[in-house]
């Protein structure tokens, strides 16, 4: 199981919203894939995928703000 | 470090995006330098991922009849308004050879166009809180960027020709009221886009402590093309 966590985006960010999921739960996901979307105040910023496996529980949703550090998603496989 | 400049020159707003997206996916795989483009556009208007809607004034039939298109686009910010009075700059840049930080790249852009402003002995500065540059508490710079591996594409837009400044009334820029000003306006004559680009080219330089390298202009005759 993996965590996909919110990474550090810059000095000063300390969240961002979701703003797209290119896959859904349950789907099947590929190492270095375009996971999520994720906004700041001007800048989109796209978050790969850790690892391949099936993306099975999608914590934050699209609109969602998401602090730095806590859990995205979890892939399993 | 090398970056690389392709000039555009006047292109739609389409067309751009479609080379910014060919030049993020060589520098992914490692065929391609960092790139800055630099262009202008006919009148479009562009939607940031998070835009509202409700920010266009204008009603579609008014957009069709001055030949505005609007573009929903993966930038970050809401609403802007682009046309051939500004000048664009797109920065496709590799932030794994810079810095991996969101706020210092766009600081960044911001001290470019400072210091571009600067050498007309214009005093510009950021708004505290916001992006962008300002002078005397209008905006002449705009910026929206997104990020990809770490890599950047879409980037600024300098208000030059006042006579463009019109068309941002069709809309709430950025999602505010926000007053624009052009640098035209500020210094009170005219001014060619043209007489400019050398200048931002070597702020850019500067700021980014980069080195321009002139390599095979295909990419450009292919788009001038349409290709």
């Amino acid at each position: 199981m993996t965590k996909v966590v919110l990474p550090e985006l810059g000095e000063g960010i300390e969240k961002a919203t979701v703003s797209y999921w290119y896959f859904k739960e349950g789907e099947k996901v590929n190492e270095k894939d375009d996971l999520v979307e994720l906004t700041t105040d001007k800048a989109t910023f796209n978050l790969p995928s850790p690892c391949s496996g099936t993306l099975t529980e999608i914590l934050f949703h699209e609109g969602d703000t998401v602090n730095v550090g806590e859990v995205l998603a979890i892939i399993e496989g | 470090m090398e970056f690389r400049v392709f000039d555009l020159g006047l292109v739609d707003f389409q067309k751009a995006w479609q080379f910014q997206r060919k030049l993020f996916t060589d520098l992914k795989t490692g065929s391609s330098i960092s790139t800055l483009i630099l262009c202008q556009h006919p009148p479009v208007i562009t939607l940031g991922r998070l835009a509202d809607k409700k920010n266009i004034l204008a009603s579609k039939q008014e957009l069709k009849n001055k030949g505005i298109q609007i573009y929903e686009i993966e930038r970050g910010g809401d609403v802007t308004y682009h046309g051939p009075g500004q000048f664009m700059a797109y920065p496709v840049f590799n932030l794994n050879h810079f810095k991996k930080d969101i706020n210092w790249f766009l600081r960044q852009l911001e001290e470019v166009v400072i210091h571009f402003l600067s050498d007309f002995g214009i005093r510009a500065a950021r708004c505290n809180g916001l992006t962008g540059v300002w002078v005397n508490r209008q905006k002449i710079a705009s910026i929206g960027i997104a990020i990809k591996n770490w890599i950047t594409f879409h980037g600024l837009s300098i208000n030059i020709k006042k006579d463009d400044l019109n068309n941002f009334k069709l809309l709430r820029s950025c999602g505010m009221d926000i007053e624009m000003t052009a640098l035209e306006t500020v210094l009170g004559r005219n001014i060619e886009i043209e007489s400019l680009k050398r200048s931002l080219i070597q702020k850019f330089k500067e700021i980014f402590l980069i080195q321009e390298v002139f390599d095979d202009q295909s990419c450009l005759t292919r788009i001038r093309r349409g290709n």
